[in-house]
């Protein structure tokens, strides 16, 4: 039972890690190639277009790989966690049928016109089609986490006798006090994440002395829309979420916080240090006193529960990954607003393109903003456990009752072997549309 | 209301059959009929510009199902845990082959692809057909031995296999000879659909050898279906009861005939569109005649103990069904405003259209 649990928890995380790698970028970049389309409506210069279009093949590789990764995401609600779908199917599976209704359908539909219609449709509505790819993918993110946050703050259902879960309330899905912070946190980290490709693109072009003029214009673009969307990710929407964790899952709040003790006059901020679990203390601390308090609650001596105030069931049980993914998410937002500060301030002083170790730095960090966002992911779902549904159905009673722990490993095998081929050829193609430049695609 | 998410499901399912389908049949076509470079490169793009939004419709029908009708989809996605995995792998496979063929011009690469697509397109139909297959013969539900269930009545898990491939051995597994029958007769209506779109959607040279190989093909589908209505009366004797009961629904299996027989003539059709739409209506009438001879049982149970999964047996609630149809009609009918514009910029030839590259 033990390792059948594990399996399936491992190759959901390791599918769904490895799938999030595209949508961040499509969802963040489509907003971007609209953005290039639309000044190249307003200035009718060449180069905005080319950008449009160069930003759209590099969309397009990574939607192909959304696709693909996606499909077997549904399936796998099915096909290992079989009585967490037969139990809360009519309520998340609304939800999931809305996805592919309402934004599957527009994306796919449109992305084809975008990429093959510019000829045959004129600039406008050339324009137009970027704009539904673009709301497309945002409606697909809305109705994900209209999924997720029901599964993190429970709303508008009835529990039946047999105990399966049923919709008595379809607004409520939406009006969940969980879903809007959350999807303004998850939809700017994915604006982080593309606006850092763009500029590294960017930051590449200038120091290899090729197609320089792209260059300036992505670096340009990159580091004002990542400096603008790494603050909003830190304030308020990432402010909102944490509250909304103290407020609906005080457990996972103080595990994310590492607060083993309960302090009386306030609690203080971790910022560095290791959980310990069996001394129950956070080792090598440093901290800040009463921070977190403030923060949370805007009182500096306000009393947060600390995690000998619940029972040992009650407490996510990974305590440490949980706490280390949060922090990681947390450092690295500190540091792009570090660094993006920076960047912006020599564009306005006119000096960017030529300070070289701070186009090495931007160029390199491309990765960060993907580890952040995963790792924030992992943040919700670790701290939701040991709950598939928060506080109504434990993860070890959703799995499916008939597939044994060899066919999971078997197939996760499967996936591990085929997802590093397709991560290996999405690299390659990748870098080959980078390589090639703006000016020499052809689409 | 559970009688028309059945309905809405099975058309979301079979427009994904008719729309997926012939990419597969192209995967099929491709493996076997295309010789030269320049075929091989508008067939293969014939399906490369549309697979995703083709796709996108079995990603729906999977919403749906959940949404619907979770028991079922609980149920069936765990019991056929292995050929489901293997079907996502398959899709992967042959996504990437049409996605990276043209992505570098060298041959080997091209070669490469080229058979994943194929080799791809040709085992899915074959899994679907299979899937299908087991669908109307029915599991062994709860898992039962010595009269004693193992799981949950409405849960099973079917191994691949067993050692004698026998629908009518005790436990069957997913692939018997009944399901491998259904699987080939998949392959031959999808390679026949194929074959249509591609005479429709390209002039490619071998255009004209393409309507004697659906001639062939379609020889081979009239002895198999035949063939197989026979072993599936030994399967399961009261399979045709519901067309005695109902006649009225005796019109799915006509539209099947008739399509088989219409595509005798594919010569003397003069409008390449003709045999595409015959073959259309050939999957639509062979899923819809499957369904129907079941109805309203969705997965019949082999044994006596469990009884078989239907739709009012496996659907979530009035309310939720409810709402979910007032969204669903809004979705359908901007759904059919993007076909629509979709049809008028990207209808005619592939290779005769100018996409501005």
């Amino acid at each position: 039972m033990e390792d059948m649990i594990f399996y399936d928890r491992l190759q959901f995380a390791f599918t769904i890690t490895f799938h999030y790698i595209f949508p961040q970028l499509t969802m963040g970049l489509s907003l971007i190639i609209v953005y290039f389309k639309w000044k190249y409506l307003r200035k009718k210069v060449e180069k905005y277009n080319d950008a449009a279009k160069f930003f759209m093949k590099i969309f397009a590789i990574n939607f192909t790989m959304g696709v693909v990764t996606g499909i077997p995401m549904e399936f796998q609600f099915g096909t290992n966690w079989a009585k967490f779908s037969e139990l809360t199917g009519s309520i998340i599976g609304q939800t999931l049928a809305m996805e592919g209704m309402f934004s599957f359908f527009l994306e796919s539909s449109f992305l084809a016109l975008f990429i093959f219609g510019e000829k045959l449709m004129g600039q406008k509505l050339h324009f137009l089609t970027g704009f539904l790819v673009f709301l497309g993918s945002w409606a697909s993110g809305w109705f994900i986490l209209a999924t997720n946050a029901w599964m993190q703050h429970p709303v508008g259902y009835e529990i039946l006798e047999n105990g399966k879960f049923v919709l008595n309330n379809f607004s409520a899905l939406f009006s969940n006090p969980w879903l809007l912070p959350a999807f303004l946190h998850n939809q700017i980290a994915a604006v982080v994440t593309s606006s850092f490709v763009v500029a590294s693109v960017g930051a590449f072009y200038i120091l290899r002395n090729k197609n320089i003029e792209y260059g300036k214009l992505f670096l340009k673009t990159g580091v004002v829309l990542g400096l603008v969307s790494s603050v909003l990710l830190a304030f308020p929407t990432g402010d909102w979420n944490a509250k909304n964790v103290a407020k609906y899952q005080p457990a996972s709040f103080a595990a994310m916080e590492g607060i083993f003790e309960t302090e009386e006059a306030g609690s203080e901020i971790i910022l560095i240090g290791q959980p310990n679990m069996v001394e129950k203390k956070i080792d090598n601390k440093i901290a800040v006193p009463n921070i977190l308090s403030f923060l949370t609650y805007q009182k500096w001596d306000k009393q947060i529960p600390g995690m000998d105030q619940f029972k040992k069931e009650e407490l996510p049980n990974n305590v440490p990954a949980l706490y280390y993914s949060y922090h990681i998410m947390v450092g690295l937002g500190t540091i792009f607003i570090g660094i993006m500060s920076l960047a912006v301030f020599f564009l306005w002083k006119r000096k960017l393109y030529n300070i070289k170790p701070l186009l090495w730095a931007i160029m390199f960090l491309f990765p960060f903003p993907y580890i952040a966002n995963i790792t924030g992911w992992y943040t919700a779902e670790l701290g939701r456990q040991p709950y598939l549904v928060y506080g109504l159905l434990k993860t070890s009673d959703g799995i499916s009752p008939t597939v044994s722990s060899g066919n999971t490993l078997f197939t996760l095998l499967g996936f591990v072997g085929l997802y590093m081929l397709l991560g290996l050829l999405f690299l390659v193609l990748v870098g080959k549309t980078i390589h090639l430049g703006p000016k020499h695609q052809t689409y | 209301m559970e009688i028309f998410w059945f309905i809405i499901i099975a058309v979301v399912l079979a427009v994904f059959f008719i729309l997926d389908g012939y990419d597969f049949g192209v995967g099929i076509i491709h493996l076997f009929w295309a010789k030269k470079e320049k075929d091989k490169e508008v067939i293969a793009k014939s399906a490369g510009l549309f697979w995703d939004s083709n796709e996108v419709w079995l990603v729906a029908a999977g919403g749906m199902l959940f949404m619907a009708f979770p028991t079922f989809y609980a149920s069936v996605f765990s019991g056929f845990y292995l050929p489901l995995i293997i079907v996502l792998w398959l899709i992967i496979f042959r996504a990437i082959g049409l996605e990276f063929r043209s992505q570098f011009k060298h041959q080997m690469w091209k070669d490469m692809w080229d058979k994943s697509f194929g080799i791809s397109s040709l085992l899915l139909a074959l899994f679907f057909g299979i899937a299908l297959g087991n669908i109307v013969r029915g599991v062994n539900l709860g898992g039962v031995q010595n009269n004693i269930s193992t799981y949950e009545g409405h849960y099973f898990f079917l191994p691949l296999w067993n050692n004698r491939f026998s629908p009518l051995s005790e436990h069957p597994g997913v692939i018997d000879w009944f399901t491998i029958i259904i699987g080939l007769i998949t392959v031959v209506v999808l390679a026949i659909h194929g074959a249509n779109w591609i005479i429709l959607k390209t002039t490619s040279s071998i255009n004209k050898q393409l309507k004697k190989v659906v001639l062939k093909l379609n020889i081979m589908l009239l002895l198999l279906t035949i063939f197989s209505l026979g072993i599936w009366q030994i399967i399961n004797p009261n399979s045709l009861n519901n067309f005695i009961d109902k006649p009225y629904l005796i019109i799915f299996p006509i539209i099947y005939f008739s399509a088989l027989i219409g595509l005798f003539f594919i010569k003397k059709l003069k409008k390449d569109i003709q045999p595409f739409v015959l073959s259309t209506l050939l999957i639509l009438g062979g899923i819809t005649s499957s369904l129907a001879s079941m109805f309203p049982v969705i997965l019949p149970s082999t044994n006596t103990i469990n009884e078989s999964l239907t739709i009012y047996n496996t659907a979530a609630t009035e309310y939720g069904l409810l709402v979910a149809l007032n969204w669903g009609i809004v979705g359908f009918i901007l759904l059919f405003v993007y076909m629509i514009i979709q049809k008028r910029l990207m209808g005619g030839k592939i290779d005769k259209m100018d996409y501005g590259h």
